[in-house]
């Protein structure tokens, strides 16, 4: 991109210089507007000169322009009614990890209202900084405002990466962020690492969790990416460890989409994607009466969370909160026992990073058994029950 | 009023794998079919086309010659409209590229949209972000992972959105635009009258030119984003597989072997 000045047109009368954010324009000694390399192409001159006489002339297929003064790593810390989502506590240790081998600070970005208390367990998790932006406009999530945000910080403090939880927030609003930022995403990451050039290398499955692709933003910054929850280990927490809170203003327009109400489905069941235990069930359970024996396993573990396999939810034995896989949650507990699923890709990909697998299914050909660490051919409706029962006595 | 439905065409998925000799993408065989989660947005569009008399529907798709056969699909369930674009120019758009492309598309129509319908994502791609990002570049509100939709009152919709935990309900001005999940509808079957007017139908294709898209910003070169390796994933191992136990033995032996492993 080049700004153009026409110095025929241009009559100094200085309206670009005060318009200027960056004090990259002046006027000559012939009392004419001239560029310094401080522009950064902004375009606030362009619509402050009163007769025309500045341009910005695209040229094709620019990246960012002065990459190199992009520094630091971001992490999104995303909130909801005051709460901080688990996925922050995780992209703060992968953060932590990268931006050791970038050599820089690793910040978090904190958008809602009355939330700066949240500061102190990101800076006890590994935050050096905390960017916040306390606004009423936040006060609820909508895509809009919360762009709007992340996009003013941005372009204020231009950091080389930012890491956001692929939640439904996140996969929400980022993906605004990145267009008009004009610069590249990578949706659901399971995996990222700091290439010999500097980059962010990032990992993450397509088609299904058939395929991975190895992705880089070479071009443009910043590198930005969404995370899979559930894939990296969460920041230990050091109490008491301290970071710089830099407050920002923005005085936000109020969202133009309105939330008339919230539900919280699962208000007495454990989520799946937070349980350490998880009993899933499947097409094998024949009806939807049959989870009650999933709830009393779930109990006789000692509480554990209700998953389920995409066929039973859509037979609508179960409701949709709870299915595992793909087009569901990602889980990663300590157990997950799958009782009548046969792991197809959908479901696998969901589930294959828990710690131990145990699957109950009738069939010794089906495909959950290749990803158990104990696979029982057998009846789940005489398994589970003898399980139960040898739980209780134990 | 007037639906915009974005329609992309994917192979099956499931049956995509690398060759491991050459390491790409083996399509071959693979048959193509309108991403599901798109068909979702088109029932959608289509219940509010019936509950908004003199409404219209149109799909737009970006893709190959052959993504001709999706929109046909659209139109033997009841599109009214259709657009195709397919230019060697959009080739290799990362999300950057294709939003851009097609909300050009969508700015050229000749009617405005008052609301513009994603599938939740495509499940080739998987990224879910073609929706959020058209909407950036028409600068119109986006709201995601929606399973119901009613026009409110003239010039307000009036949504249901679905989060991890819960839902809300939604009130968005128009133009709006939202992504939509499976569980918000069943899409209907194509209507044998709409079957034999998507047979008739002769679909010309579009180009990048004629949407007035800007060259610097579409296709590979534009896009910031460059897929620099595929490869499969790991495959996890099983570990034991217990057979010929009754439930009884199977029962006891998992909660022994539980506690000996720590796990509980
Ligand atoms: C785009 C797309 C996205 C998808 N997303 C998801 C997703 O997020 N999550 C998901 O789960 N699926 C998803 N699916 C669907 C997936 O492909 C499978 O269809 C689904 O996981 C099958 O569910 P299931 O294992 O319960 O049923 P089935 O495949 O029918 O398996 C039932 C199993 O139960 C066993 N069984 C029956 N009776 C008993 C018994 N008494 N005791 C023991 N075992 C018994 C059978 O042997 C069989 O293996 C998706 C599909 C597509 C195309
Ligand atoms: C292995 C692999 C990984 C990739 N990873 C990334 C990545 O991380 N980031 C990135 O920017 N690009 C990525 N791409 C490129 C991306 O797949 C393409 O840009 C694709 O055109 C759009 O993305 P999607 O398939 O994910 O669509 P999604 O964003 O998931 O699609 C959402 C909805 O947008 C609409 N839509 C999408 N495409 C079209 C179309 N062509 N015509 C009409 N409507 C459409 C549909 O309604 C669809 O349901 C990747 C490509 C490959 C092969």
């Amino acid at each position: 991109m080049a700004l153009k000045i026409d110095l025929e047109n241009c009559i100094g009368c200085g309206s670009c210089v005060s318009a200027c954010p960056f004090g990259a324009l002046a006027l000559n000694a012939d009392g004419k507007a001239e560029v310094n390399e401080a522009c950064r192409m902004c375009g606030s001159c362009v619509d402050a000169c009163p007769v025309g006489a500045i341009t910005l002339e695209k040229e094709a297929a620019a990246g960012t322009d002065d990459l190199a003064s992009y520094k630091g790593l971001w992490v999104y810390a995303e909130q909801r009614d005051g709460a901080l989502h688990e996925v922050v506590f995780e992209l703060l240790g992968k953060g932590r990890e990268l931006a050791s081998a970038m050599g820089c600070p690793l910040s978090a970005v904190l958008l809602g209202h009355g939330v700066e208390g949240l500061a102190d367990a990101l800076f006890a998790h590994g935050a050096d900084q905390v960017f916040l932006v306390d606004d009423p406009a936040l006060e609820k999530y909508s895509s809009e405002p919360y762009a709007e945000a992340m996009c003013a910080l941005i372009e204020k403090h231009r950091p080389a990466a930012i890491l956001a939880g692929a939640t439904t927030a996140g996969r929400s609003f980022i993906p605004r962020v990145a267009v008009r930022e004009h610069t590249g995403l990578t949706a659901d990451c399971t995996g990222l690492a700091i290439n010999a050039d500097g980059l962010l290398e990032q990992t993450r499955p397509a088609f299904g969790g058939n395929i991975m692709a190895a992705i880089l933003c070479p071009d443009h910054r910043p590198q930005m990416a969404t995370v899979r929850p559930k894939v990296f280990a969460p920041a230990p927490a050091e109490e008491g460890r301290k970071g710089v809170l830099v407050r920002e203003e923005l005085s936000l327009a109020p969202p133009v989409v309105q939330v008339v109400k919230t539900v919280r489905a699962l208000e007495n069941e454990l989520n799946v994607t937070q349980a350490d235990i998880v009993v899933s069930g499947g097409r094998g359970l024949g009806k939807s009466e049959n989870f009650a024996l999933l709830r009393e396993l779930a109990d006789a573990l000692g509480g554990a969370a209700i998953g389920a396999s995409r066929a039973a939810v859509d037979a609508e034995w179960i409701s949709a909160f709870h299915q595992v896989g793909q087009t569901g949650k990602t889980v990663r507990p300590k157990l997950y026992i799958a009782c009548g699923i046969s792991g197809q890709i959908q479901h696998l990909v969901g589930m294959n990073s828990a710690e131990t697998i145990v699957a109950i299914n009738k069939d010794p050909d089906a495909p959950i058994f290749d990803v158990a660490d104990i696979g029982i051919v057998g009846d789940l409706f005489e398994v589970v029950p003898a399980l139960i029962r040898a739980l209780k006595q134990g | 009023m007037h639906f915009v439905v974005c329609i992309k065409q994917v192979p099956n998925t499931t049956k995509v794998r690398i060759d491991p000799e050459t390491n790409t993408l083996v399509r071959a065989g693979v048959e193509s079919i309108v991403n599901p989660f798109d068909e979702n947005a088109l029932e959608m569009a289509l219940v509010l086309k019936e509950q908004n008399p003199g409404s219209k529907v149109t799909a737009v798709c970006m893709g190959p010659p052959q993504a001709a056969d999706a929109l046909k699909e659209c139109v033997a369930r009841g599109v009214d409209d259709v657009i195709l674009l397919c230019d060697r120019a959009v080739a290799g758009s990362d999300t950057w590229a294709t939003s851009y492309a097609i909300a050009q598309a969508v700015k050229s129509l000749p009617e405005p949209a008052d609301l513009l319908l994603f599938g939740k994502q495509a499940i080739d791609g998987d990224t879910a972000q073609v929706g959020p990002g058209v909407a950036e570049h028409l600068g119109l509100p986006c709201i995601t992972f929606v399973r119901a939709a009613k026009i409110a009152e003239p010039g307000r919709i009036a949504l249901e959105r679905v989060w991890e935990d819960g839902w809300e309900e939604i009130v968005s001005p128009l133009p709006a635009a939202v992504t939509v999940l499976k569980e918000a509808n069943v899409p209907r079957l194509p209507s044998l009258r709409g079957k034999m007017a998507a047979k008739k139908l002769q679909i010309p294709l579009t180009t990048a030119e004629a949407i007035h898209a800007d060259p610097a910003k579409i296709g590979l070169k534009a896009s910031p984003t460059r897929v620099v390796r595929i490869f499969s994933p790991p495959q996890k191992t099983g570990g034991e597989k217990w057979t010929g136990l009754s439930g009884e033995e199977a029962g006891t032996k998992l909660a022994a072997a539980l506690q000996d492993r720590k796990i509980i």
